[in-house]
Order: C-alpha cells, then structure tokens, then sequence
C-alpha cells in the first residue's frame, strides 16, 4: 500500500476513531479533530503539482480482486489532481465552518463527521481511480453518505423526503453508469480507463459503444443534476448548510462533470456524445436560472443556480469535444471550451462555496432564509456582505472577479460553435450562444436577488426572530478564504493555467495542443458585447422583476417535473399495490387456477411448437374383459362424485375407487400393491368420515358442487393435457427399460425372490429410508397439531 | 345404559392373535413373497385397532404399555443403523449382506440384513399408524 492509497483511504480510517474522539473528549468540539486531515491530504496533493504540470501521471495499484482484474488503481493526473485539491481544499474549509455553524450540545456531532469524511473519503476515490468497479464502488459510497448528510435532520419530514429523492435518483443513474462500466468492459476485456483510452479506436467502431455511452451519461447527468434530473439538488438543501456547500455545489454534484471528462476521449468521437453533453447542458443553463429567479429561499435559489452553473460546464465539455474533430487546426480555436469548462469548474467550487456559507451564517444570524423577511442587513453585517457581493457578481460573470473570466470564455466557445460544421451542427448552432446569452441574463438577475434582497432594502426587525449581529469570526474565514481566491483568481487567472488547467486538459484531450493562457482583456469582441448586453438586459430584469415575476405562472403545475416525481412514485406504489391485490387475492381456489392453467398452456404449448403428440398403438397389450369391467367402474364413480348430493356419499364413492384401483392392481399382478391400496383405502376412508363427522353444524348444509366454466375448462384441459403426454410418452421410448436387470438379479445378488420388496429395501433402499422419514413427521406433525393448542390452552 | 359388548370381545380376544401371526407371517415373507415392513406394520396396527375398538383405550393401554412414538424413532434407528453398519466394512451406505446357515431346528435358513432393514420399516408403520389414530381418539 503505497502513500497516495492511505491517503484515500484516511478519511474512512478516521471516520472509524470519530465515535470514539467524540466520546472521550467531549468538551472539544469534534469537528477539530477532523480538520487536520484534509488540510494535510490538500498539502500532500499539493505536491503533486510538480509531478503531472508537465502531463505525466503515475498509477499506483494494490490487488484486490486480481481475478476479476478488479485492483484499486490509484491514478493521478491532472484531471483527478484538480478535483482532489477541490475536495481537501474545500473539504477543510467546510469542516472550520462547520465547527462554528454546528452547536456542540444541540447536535450528533459524531454522526455528522463520520458521514462526512466516508463522503470525503470516498470523492477522492472517485476522482483518483483508475478501475472502473473501484470508481463505482466509491460512486455509491458517495451516493449512500450524501443520503445519510441530507437527512442528518432526520426528524424532519422535508429532510427524509429530500434524502430518499436525491437517493433514488443517483442509484438510478449509477446503476445505469455500472452497466455502462460493464459495457465497456465486454469491449475491452479490463477494467482500467488509462487502458480503455489506449483502444479508444477500437472500442468505438463496436456495436456496444453507444449503449455504454447512453448508460455512462446517464450516470453521469443524475449525479450532476442535469436536467431533467436536477429535480433532487433544491430538495437536498434540507441538509446542513456545511454539507450543502460541500457536496451540493462544491464536490459531489461535480462528479458526474468528472465522468464526463474522464471518458471524453474514450466517446468525445462520437456525434450523439457532442449533442447530448452540449444540448442537455445548455438546457439545464437555460433551466436552473430560469427556475432560479421565483424562489424565495436563498439555498433555493443556490441550489437552481448550482444546476445552472453545472449546465454550463457540461456544454461545455460537450462543445469541447468537437476539437477532436478538427485536429487540422493548430490552434485551442475549440479547445477554449475545454479550457473554460476547467476554469469554470474551478471558479464555481470558490464563489458558490462561500455564497453557501454566507447563506449559512445569515441563517444563523437571522433564523431564516426567506428574501421577504430578510433586507438591510448591509449595516449590520458588513463583512459578511461584502462576501455575498463579490460572490454574487462573480457568479453574475463581472470583472474583476474569476467569474467574468469564464464567462466570457464560455460565451466565446459558444460562438465558436456556429463555425462547426459537423454533426449537422451548421443547423442548429445558432441556438446555442442564444440559449448560453438568455441563460446568463437570468444568472445575472437572481445573482442580484441574492445580494440587493438580502442586505439592501428596508431592514425589517418585526419579521426576524432574533436580533441579527456579525457572525464569529470562525465563521467568516473559510468564505472570506474563498472570496479572496474568487479575486486572485479573477486578477491573475494565469497562476491557475500553467498548473492545474492545462495537466486537467491533456487528460481531457489527451494528445492535443492548446493554448491555455488566459487574458483579462481580449479587445473590443462580441463577447464582451455580450456581457454588456447581460448586464444592461439584466438590470431593467432585475428592476421590473415585480411586472413580469407573473410568467412563472405559466407553467401549469402538472407539467412541474416535481410533480412528475412525485406522482410517478406515487403512481409506482399504488399501481404495485393494486397489480399486487388483483392477482395475490387470497383465495386458493385462484392460485390454483393459475398453477393448473399454466400448466396447460406451457405444457400444450410445447407438445403443440415441438410436434411432440404421437400415439402409437403397435406396443399395446389387448385389453381383458376385467380390465375393461373395473376402468368403467372408476370412471363411473369419479363422475358421479362430480354429481354426488351429499359428502359422505363422495367419500363412499372415492373409497370405492380405491378398492376398484386395489383390485386393478390385482389384474395387473402386484400384489404388493393391492395389498397396501387396500389397507391405506380403509385407513383413509375412516379419516375421512372422521372429517366428515366433526364439520361444524354451519357449514353442513349439503349442496351439489357449483358449476362454473373456468373449472370446467381447466380441468378438462388438464385432464386432456396429461392424457396427451401419457400416451405420447408411451408411444415414443427411447430406450429399454432397466426391469431386466432387477430381474435378473434379484436373487443373484440380494437373495429374494419378492422383487418389489428387494426393490424397496436393497437396490433404492435410500428412499424407503425418507419415506418412512416422511411417515415419521406426519405423525408427529398430527399429534403436534392437535396436543399442543397454545390458544385454547390459554382460554383454559 | 351400559352396553354388553361380550360376543364382541371375546371374538376379538381370538381374532387378533390371527391378525398378529399373519401379519408377522407377512413380514417375514416379504423377501419371497407378496408382503414385507409395509403391509405388516399397517396389519399389526389393525390387530391393535380392533383391540380399541372392543375395550377401551384404557385398557389397551395397560395391556400394550407402549410409547407408539417411540417406535417411530426406534424403527428409524433400525434402517439408519442397517445403512451405517455397511460403513464399518468399507462398503458404500446401505449396501446389505446375506448368508445362509443351517440351523439346527429350521434347517437351510437365509440370514438378511435387509431384514433389519424391513423392521425399521414394520416399526415405523406400527408407530406411525398408531400415534395418529391414538391421537385423534384421545381428542375432544
């Protein structure tokens, strides 16, 4: 086990001591012996800077199950260095917030931690993995601690509602993801994506290849809350506020945009991969802050704004890949969208981080996070404004902020699509710097929401629970970190370039070149046009919000895909449940009617396809007179039990088949059997009127057996079916039977001269030795059944 | 009013030492003749019902002071132990031996071990048979 895999692994080792610290150390806020961790694992990855800047990575594997080439691969390169920064980075600044934001006394701080760090845990697992059952594992563990974070408040109703919601949702997509990982493995024979990318070319021309990619992106898009799955993210901001910045903006929800990097170069080649991962992103860009702009709840509209931003990274990894396709030209004219998507990536974990936090601390401050109670918190809490300001306008795409910077690279990978002329792209491009613009104008309004609704406007103390005052300054660090990241990323995005972007990049576009250097000021070009225009459209959207806020009523509240949710499971459960109670209705009579009619038809059916009905009379014996006389005899006695009025002529009449049956036995020479037949008959019988004698008064009201055709037609089927098999199997032997040789050595071998008894107690003496087993437990079971009434025994 | 069942009685005081010796006789012929554990058993167990039938359980009882279940279990040990004895001179499971000696008073007699295991089969039938019926007359 090499460093980088215990490094993987810690936060789970940890996460086994936590109980323990929390117990012994009461006093000492947990959360403080979690926070060395990450900051340690972020200067330990820190390191590896130097390693992939110039696009080497290293894999280091430990077997785990060698035989089924599943081995915990670690794997860092680029891509998966930049997330794990993201996730210790982040990760330490969430677990300081958290220290201040939950109270020591009021909260389970040894769950919360636990869950905490098997999330962290298993992200980097994620994004470190080079074997794909590896990665799904850690995939599900982040799934299985993200539903465990959001119903941390498990006493609330909205909390459990929101954790089973973002949880079926995820599994869907990462079951769906693990058969597209099998997929891929069906095509390539291994399970390592640093191989899969070496047979790229191989793997596309199979039959299987788009499958895989439709059941990889599904992964992908649940857990990334693309739409229309994006439904689960808002419905997860019941958790912890720490725990939202952390998984629901910052890391988790970014795992899916992982995926999609990842397997770039294994699918990028393929049209459907450029259409679903362009056109589904700038759907959800459009969507998120469409959506964004009506609510009412801060983490709300984060959350909105979340799927948003995540969009607009995925179209543009989607646009990116087209760079692929023209590898003539030698310049990044269409890997800018590559390089956007990074840098936004990067961007999007430090503003959204801190406007989470921020949102945290005024929730804290002020025990709400509803926009109609809040305004004028600008005096009363400075610091904590500023923040809010400059993650707000960076999330709005304004200079001097990092934002601005991506934003105006996306717009200008979104241009550059109406220059491709694949895929049939030269149709339909237009639409996609349209959607990107109108979709930035609406990130431009609620970004405004945010800011002016919170802390500018009328301070209204009647409607505030408590008297709002600065949060602690433990509080304020890890935002005020991030915030200063925002701004140093924003006025010197080129110390990101050279280290973290371009090493994400080769493995996102792996042996293409690119330019990575980002200016602040690029001219006099349409983009900026376009930011003018966002930001002037957007103020007089932002200043008439109350004129045409009316819109959002448009949309009836069936088409809401919440509502879809909902009564979709509703409808799964009650339609279930009704399917269920039809067919399990309790009666045996209808059960049976199943067995028998299935019986029927398979067995019809397959006498029928495979033509199997013969009757062949050349093997027959003549049939005697007796023979003929007592066949009658049964059958006439079989049919008039059908017709009998009253029961003890029925068991009269069954115990005359027995005998007729005992004497058949007798014409057809065994003795042995005719002499038990007779014995087990009368046994029988007298049980039988013993049944007969104790039936309660109610019920003994004699009645002939109804008539009803669906018996009628399935005992006549049966009947007719095992008469059909009785005589095809008679007519069609396959080989001798093995009689001769009991006949023949009956006496040589076992010394007896009853072959039937030497039958039963020497040549297959086992079964006799069950039955007679079998006898055993009838008895017991009767005389248990009737000595042993707990019921009665309690009356008495 | 107290019923004489005394014709009854006194035919079944004779009746069912016939029953018994034919049934035995079925037993013993079961390895030439039609007949075995089987047939036996369920013939003891009738001699022993028309015994209930003429006196009463009581009665039966007292003269048959047997635990009919455990006949089952004493039958069942017969055949397990029948199979297991083949263990002990290396041959497979349940595989039987026979030799004929010659006794002084019954001549050229044949020695079975089947027929060990045909008792565990005759006991178990008697058990059985009698447990359930047994039962079901002890009921309420």
């Amino acid at each position: 086990m090499s460093l980088l895999h215990l490094a993987i692994l810690s936060p789970l080792l940890l996460a086994i001591a936590i109980p323990l610290l929390h117990k012994y150390f009461r006093q000492i806020h947990t959360g403080w012996f979690v926070l060395p961790l990450p900051i340690v694992l972020f200067t330990y990855f820190l390191q590896y800077i130097s390693l992939t800047r110039d696009g080497s990575s290293i894999i280091k594997t430990i077997a785990w199950i060698p035989s089924l080439d599943i081995n915990f691969s670690a794997k860092i390169d680029g891509l998966g260095l930049l997330f794990a920064l993201l996730i210790t980075g982040i990760g330490s600044l969430v677990v300081l917030y958290s220290i201040y934001y939950l109270s020591k006394d009021k909260e389970k701080l040894n769950t919360f931690y636990v869950y905490m760090l098997l999330f962290m845990g298993a992200m980097l697992g994620v994004v470190l993995s080079d074997n794909l059952i590896v990665l799904y594992t850690f995939w599900e563990l982040t799934s299985f601690s993200s539903f465990l974070l959001i119903g941390y408040w498990y006493h609330r109703e909205e909390s459990r509602y929101g954790a089973q919601k973002s949880m079926l949702i995820t599994v869907f997509g990462g079951l769906a993801m693990l058969g597209g990982f099998l997929l891929l493995y069906i095509m390539t024979g291994t399970f390592s994506i640093t191989e899969m990318i070496g047979r790229s070319g191989e793997i596309f021309t199979h039959s299987l290849f788009v499958p895989a990619l439709l059941c990889i992106l599904l992964g992908a898009f649940t857990k990334s809350a693309q739409f229309p799955f994006h439904i689960w993210l808002p419905d997860a901001m019941e958790a912890p506020t720490p725990v939202s910045a952390y998984l629901h903006s910052a890391t988790m929800v970014k795992a899916g945009i992982y995926v999609v990097a990842r397997f770039s170069p294994i699918f990028a080649e393929h049209s459907l991969w450029l259409w679903l991962v362009a056109g589904v992103g700038i759907v959800t860009l459009f969507w998120g802050s469409f959506s964004a702009v009506k609510q009412t709840d801060l983490k709300a509209i984060l959350a909105f704004s979340t799927v948003s931003q995540l969009g607009m990274i995925m179209s543009l990894l989607g646009v990116g890949a087209a760079a692929i396709h023209f590898e003539e030209l030698d310049n990044s004219y269409f890997t800018v969208a590559v390089t956007a998507a990074v840098f936004h990536l990067i961007n999007h974990a430090t503003f959204k981080g801190s406007l989470f936090m921020v949102v945290g601390i005024i929730d804290h401050e002020t025990g709400t996070r509803d926009i109609r109670r809040l305004g004028g918190l600008i005096n009363l809490m400075p610091i904590s404004f500023t923040l809010a300001l400059v993650g707000a306008f960076s999330m709005a795409g304004l200079p001097p902020f990092n934002g601005f910077l991506s934003k105006e690279m996306f717009f200008t990978g979104m241009l550059r699509v109406m220059e491709m002329n694949i895929f049939k792209l030269d149709t339909w491009s237009a639409l996609f710097p349209i959607i990107a613009w109108i979709g930035s104008i609406f990130t431009f309004v609620y970004s405004m929401i945010i800011v002016f609704k919170t802390f500018a406007g009328k301070y209204q103390p009647e409607k505030l629970d408590r008297k709002p005052h600065e949060a602690p300054l433990g509080m304020l660090i890890p935002p005020l970190v991030l915030a200063s990241l925002v701004i140093i990323f924003g006025v010197l995005p080129n110390i990101l370039s050279e280290t973290l972007i371009a090493p994400a990049m080769t493995s996102i576009l792996p042996g293409l070149a690119f330019d990575v250097r980002i200016s602040f000021w690029h001219g006099p070009t349409p983009e900026l046009f376009m930011t003018l225009g966002v930001v002037i459209l957007g103020t007089i959207l932002y200043l008439t919000l109350a004129k045409w806020q009316s819109v959002y009523g448009l949309l009836p509240d069936k088409l809401a895909l919440n509502r879809l949710y909902d009564k979709g499971l509703e409808k799964a459960q009650y339609g279930s449940f009704r399917l269920t109670s039809t067919y399990m209705n309790g009666y045996i009579r209808t059960y049976l009617v199943y067995i028998f009619a299935f019986f029927t038809i398979v067995v019809g059916t397959t006498l029928f396809v495979k033509n199997a009905f013969a009757i062949d009379a050349s093997d027959v014996s003549p049939i005697r007179f007796y023979e003929a006389i007592l066949v009658l005899v049964v059958a006439i006695s079989a049919v008039s039990i059908l017709f009998a009025k009253s029961r003890l002529t029925s068991i009269i009449v069954l115990g005359a088949i027995g005998y007729t049956v005992s004497l058949l036995f007798v014409v057809f020479r065994a003795p042995d059997l005719a002499l038990t037949q007779l014995v087990i008959e009368t046994v029988s019988v007298s049980l039988f009127l013993l049944c007969f004698y104790h039936l309660p008064e109610i019920s003994r009201t004699e009645e002939r057996i109804r008539f009803k055709l669906t018996n009628a037609v399935i005992s006549i089927g049966v009947g007719a079916i095992v008469t059909m098999i009785a005589l095809s199997a008679h007519s069609t032997k396959l080989f001798e039977s093995i009689a001769e040789y009991y006949v023949e050595n009956t006496y040589e071998e076992a010394a007896g001269k009853n072959m039937v008894n030497v039958i039963l107690v020497d040549f297959r003496g086992f079964d006799t030795m069950f039955e007679i087993t079998v006898l055993g437990i009838a008895a017991l079971g009767i005389f248990t059944m009737i000595k042993l009434r707990l019921a009665r025994r309690k009356e008495g | 009013m107290k019923t004489n069942d005394i014709i009854l009685q006194t035919v079944t005081k004779i009746t069912v030492f016939v029953i018994i010796l034919f049934s035995i006789h079925l037993f013993f012929a079961g390895h030439y003749y039609p007949g075995g554990g089987f047939v036996g058993g369920l013939m003891t167990s009738g001699a022993i019902v028309l015994l209930l039938l003429a006196f009463d359980m009581k009665t039966v009882a007292n003269v048959l002071p047997i635990d009919y279940k455990h006949l089952i279990g004493l039958g069942l040990l017969f055949a397990v132990g029948t199979g297991l004895g083949g263990l002990l001179f290396d041959v497979p499971f349940l595989t039987h031996a026979f030799t004929s000696v010659n006794l002084p008073l019954l001549g050229e007699t044949s020695l079975h071990t089947a027929v060990l295991f045909d008792t565990g089969v005759f006991l178990v039938v008697i058990g059985v048979t009698m447990t359930i019926i047994q039962t079901i007359g002890e009921d309420e």
